[in-house]
């Protein structure tokens, strides 16, 4: 049971940040020492140092203030960034739900789309067409889904997003708070499915500032403050700490 | 590996048909624009060069539509390719998958509608009572493949280099429209001054459209010709995905 899927080995990440190479040639040729040091040092660490392990089955959350690094992680869990030092080992298909409407085109139709992402997310398409009717089901979007999404509503995206990750068998589903904007009854719906998912040894990391919510499903919570690790364990413990320093 | 392979194939099919799917959502004439536009320059040309400027070149209406097809199938795809990425952030932000399939899909999808033209070259082949020539049979394939490769390499190295470098959308545009006059498309290459002929096969695209055309027009490829631009393509392509390789792991950071 307790063999580790995605494991942080002393992780940090870095961005280059590029307001001096945009900064046009005017800024390049009237500062262009300044320009030289700014290029060299304008370096932005968004997680330093960082080891953790999340183990198979298990709910795994992480809290922090805006601009901790909560993005970061769930990217570097995905793989579509890579840390700057330090090794990221995950074992697993990752269904990815980061960002509302992300992954989807804003010209296709609610079907279409649910067939793109599929198979970006590594199915078949033949695979796709089986669970159309049931992810259209849950999504609930009957009336919309021939329609392109640039007409839908965020709460709809959300319904969708969360609809499509939920019925590709994930093996470790990414979340990043995209519930928000769903309607309660929805929002619930999503909770009863991830507690379903728990139960059946899915691994989840859920990214979210709803307390209740990381309350109700996570098993362990791992609050990210100043880019590091500042306090990992049991739930209840690291919210009570974390809504301490909060107030 | 098979199921590997397999899955490829559905992306590229799946994001072909998104590429389609958006291009014509909103226009009713749909596949009819991508014939139009070249149509529509060579009728500008034939007007600027045989009507008014005279130039000596025997049925230049079906010269010129011979080379504008092939042609507006590379700019189309290297005019595109800078905003490849760009305009496909948000999957690229959210899903690790092979990223090149995306300037591979645009060039694809450049690809069909290159090929659903050639029945309009065939029809205007029937005007000027020629016929098509069984060395199409292998000469278009083999074409097909040199030209994707050139173009899909060119396309790599834009779209991958745009994401740091933005300029170099701009860059784009007048490079090509500077390459359209450079190659021997509106004009026959044997117009070109006796000094300046070598300098001919220093463009790369000069041999890839002189080939189409000859293709086309009297159904011969010339080996020299096609040794030459499968060079080019192949170099374009090694050297596209290099810089793609090298680059790629940062497009989610700076998109």
């Amino acid at each position: 049971m307790r063999e580790p899927v995605i494991v942080f080995e002393k992780v940090s990440k870095s961005y280059h940040l590029y307001h001096s190479l945009t900064g046009g040639y005017k800024n390049f040729i009237f500062h262009f020492p300044k320009w030289i040091k700014s290029l060299k040092n304008s370096k932005f660490e968004a997680l330093l140092d960082i080891s953790f392990e999340i183990y198979k089955g298990e709910t795994f959350g992480i809290i922090g203030r805006n601009g901790a690094g909560k993005s970061t992680t769930l990217g570097l869990i995905a793989e579509v960034i890579k840390p700057t030092g330090g090794k990221v080992i995950v074992k697993g298909r990752i269904s990815p739900l980061l960002e509302l409407s992300a992954g989807f085109h804003p010209e296709l139709t609610g079907r279409e789309n649910i067939v793109l992402n599929g198979v970006l997310m590594g199915l078949s398409r033949v695979e796709v067409s089986l669970k159309m009717n049931e992810i259209i089901e849950f999504s609930e979007l009957h009336n919309f889904i021939d329609q392109p999404i640039r007409v839908y509503s965020s709460g709809m995206l959300a319904r969708l997003g969360f609809s499509v990750v939920a019925h590709f068998d994930p093996e470790i589903l990414l979340i990043d708070e995209v519930l928000a904007v769903g309607d309660v009854a929805f929002q619930k719906k999503c909770l009863d499915k991830m507690l379903q998912f728990k139960k059946n040894g899915v691994t989840m990391v859920f990214v979210s500032h709803s307390m209740m919510e990381v309350e109700t499903i996570c098993d362990r919570v791992a609050w990210i403050d100043n880019h590091t690790i500042k306090d990992l364990g049991k739930t209840q413990d690291v919210i009570s700490n974390f809504l301490k320093s909060s107030c | 590996m098979k199921k590997n392979f397999q899955h490829y194939i559905d992306l590229i099919i799946v994001l072909t048909q998104k590429e389609l799917k958006v291009k014509y959502k909103s226009s009713f004439f749909g596949y009819l624009w991508s014939i139009a536009h070249p149509l529509a320059f060579a009728f500008v040309f034939l007007v600027a060069f045989k009507v008014v400027m005279r130039i000596e070149v025997e049925d230049y209406a079906l010269f010129l539509i011979a080379g504008l097809f092939p042609w507006q199938w590379f700019s189309n795809s290297v005019n595109a390719s800078p905003l490849v990425f760009l305009g496909n952030a948000s999957i690229i932000k959210k899903i690790n998958f092979p990223r090149n399939l995306m300037p591979f899909t645009q060039v694809f999808q450049d690809m069909i509608h290159f090929i659903l033209a050639i029945p309009v070259i065939v029809l205007f082949l029937l005007i000027y009572h020629k016929s098509p020539s069984l060395s199409w049979l292998y000469g278009i394939p083999l074409l097909l493949i040199i030209h994707f490769l050139m173009t899909y390499g060119i396309s790599l190295i834009v779209s991958s280099i745009n994401l740091f470098f933005r300029d170099l959308e701009r860059l784009t545009t007048i490079f090509t429209t500077l390459l359209f006059y450079f190659t021997p498309v509106i004009y026959p290459e044997k117009m070109i001054p006796e000094k300046y002929k070598i300098l001919i096969n220093l463009n790369p695209l000069s041999s890839l459209m002189i080939s189409w055309r000859n293709l086309f027009l009297i159904g011969t490829l010339d080996s020299t010709h096609i040794a030459i631009c499968f060079g080019y393509a192949l170099s374009a392509f090694i050297v596209g995905y290099l810089i793609y390789k090298k680059l790629s792991w940062r497009f989610a950071e700076v998109l």
